[in-house]
């Protein structure tokens, strides 16, 4: 990694990130060439991809792909990764649900992202696809991951469309239907004995290791290109809505950086004048069982202690949140809010959204609904304000989490009568 | 006590690229021992430490596997064998 001296040395764009320039320290601005680099020499603080825009337009986006590609011209891609493999994820459903409104007695539109329409089902193959062309640009051959489990999934399916190798890293204690699904697409899938934290030290640990040089991990050494990824959230959300924003949304946080992302793409729309300028609230979603940036939030503290997770909301357990002190800034400076909800009252909230909208949804989705649900209970959501929810996965993945309150209405034999007396 | 600390990749200038760093009398708690850090790679305490002398935000810093904010910072003791390892924080997912 390399520090740029602004003051003698011209910023390169090769190789081709498209509309990108350089990377830039969140914490102290230092400034570095595009490269597979996450953290800054000077302070440690994560490194975002900083751009130049120029020629996107309404019109440029929709004529575009059906995918995430259409908004190639905002993110950290060559204007030919759309033709390279990959699962071209995104363009998934913004379904607005009306019952699901009338019951939590709201006035005005409520929708939800389903973003459980990808290939691999989750919001996770949005940002692979931009980190595994990072990873082509910058020749790393192998795409590997530490995954709570969605990523898992996305890393080995993309990597298995481009013909790459994949090298998955989870935590042992994973549902099996993120780890079995993981395992048929292929690769090498390392389940390590411990938490998502302890997975994510170990990658920290394997970058600049030899056994590790041709490996582009997407959400460490690839990061800054990787979270690119999750602003087409937000520029979907908009383009679907008519070009323009909602009052409401609220985004489940495991790291935190969907959340500051979805703001980022609606800022960066704004001042790209491709959506008028209004206001909007993010709200963030945890579970009680690993809600450090929830915590933090009612504490009014800017930075967020780690702590060690404990909830049936697998994908959203990362006790330790690189970008929550990021969430709270966003959610502070729209007047949102983050509240968290218990095990209970995430499955319950799966249940509420697919017996309302056919909508099956993971755990984190369920966060993001109860927390909904909780925040319009004490005032800190509005009913008269039109929301979008955040459904990041498939509730396919995560059965174990409702396997014990749902089954049969009956168990009966081949009977008319015994039908007959079910239905009773 | 006698130590050892791992250092990732982005502060290896300051040890002439060595991956882990030995430290014969690091003292009783991390603290001290990251001044005998410094000791031994001049200029690496300014990217561990802010100006307050406190963790950095985006440092993860460990003593025997355990996150030393779980324990006591910068007092965590040290033993005979301890191991520390210092890690910039990522997110993921």
């Amino acid at each position: 990694m390399t520090a740029i001296d602004t003051e003698t040395t011209p910023v390169r764009t090769a190789p081709d990130f498209g509309p990108a320039t350089h990377l830039t320290c969140r914490e102290c601005g230092a400034q570095y060439e595009l490269g597979a680099a996450y953290a800054c020499v000077e302070c440690f603080g994560p490194l975002e991809v900083a751009y130049t825009f120029t020629g996107v337009t309404r019109a440029s986006i929709e004529a575009g792909p059906e995918s995430i590609w259409r908004y190639s011209g905002l993110l950290p891609v060559a204007a030919y990764a759309k033709d390279e493999p990959n699962l071209a994820p995104g363009r998934t459903k913004l379904v607005r649900a009306d019952n699901l409104a009338a019951t939590l007695g709201m006035t005005a539109p409520l929708w939800v992202k389903d973003d459980s329409g990808n290939p691999t089902h989750s919001f996770k193959d949005r940002v692979v696809a931009v980190a595994q062309s990072a990873a082509r640009r910058l020749g790393l051959s192998t795409i590997a991951c530490a995954s709570t489990g969605n990523l898992a999934n996305a890393v080995a399916a993309a990597a298995a469309r481009a013909g790459q190798g994949s090298v998955v890293v989870i935590p042992s204690n994973l549902e099996a239907g993120k780890t079995i699904t993981t395992a048929t697409y292929g690769g090498t899938l390392l389940a390590v004995k411990g938490n998502y934290d302890d997975v994510n030290r170990l990658c920290g640990e394997l970058i600049g290791n030899p056994l590790t040089e041709s490996w582009g991990f997407v959400n460490v050494n690839l990061r800054p290109y990787y979270a690119e990824g999750s602003k087409t959230m937000g520029y979907e959300i908009a383009e679907q809505l008519g070009w323009r924003t909602p009052e409401q949304v609220v985004i489940p946080v495991a790291s935190g950086s969907l959340l500051t992302k979805v703001d980022k793409a609606w800022r960066e729309l704004t001042s790209l004048g491709l959506i008028e300028a209004a206001d909007y609230r993010v709200f963030g979603a945890q579970a009680t069982g690993c809600s450090p940036v929830s915590q933090a939030y009612a504490e009014g503290q800017e930075v967020v202690r780690p702590v060690k997770p404990d909830t049936i909301a697998k994908s959203l357990a990362i006790g330790n949140p690189a970008d929550g002190p990021y969430a709270l800034d966003v959610v502070r400076r729209t007047g949102g809010a983050i509240a968290d909800v218990t095990d209970t009252e995430i499955v319950a909230a799966i249940r509420l959204l697919a017996e309302q909208e056919g909508i099956f949804a993971e755990t984190a989705g369920g966060v993001t609904l109860a927390t909904f649900q909780k925040l319009l209970a004490t005032g800190g959501a509005d009913r008269n304000a039109e929301t979008v929810l955040l459904n990041t996965g498939d509730g396919l993945k995560t059965l174990d989490a409702v396997a014990d309150v749902v089954g049969p209405t009956a168990t009966i034999n081949p009977s008319v009568d015994e039908v007959s007396q079910a239905l009773q | 006590m006698a130590v050892t600390v791992r250092i990732p990749t982005i502060l290896r200038t300051y040890t002439n690229n060595e991956a882990e760093v030995s430290l014969p009398d690091a003292g009783e708690t991390l603290q001290s021992a990251l001044t005998a850090l410094e000791a031994a790679a001049p200029g690496i305490g300014a990217r561990i430490l802010d100006d307050k002398g406190a963790l950095r935000r985006f440092v993860n810093v460990y003593v025997d596997d355990e996150d030393v904010r779980f324990t006591n910072g910068l007092e965590t003791p040290l033993t005979q064998t301890s191991a520390i390892a210092v890690i910039p924080a990522v997110a993921g997912g």
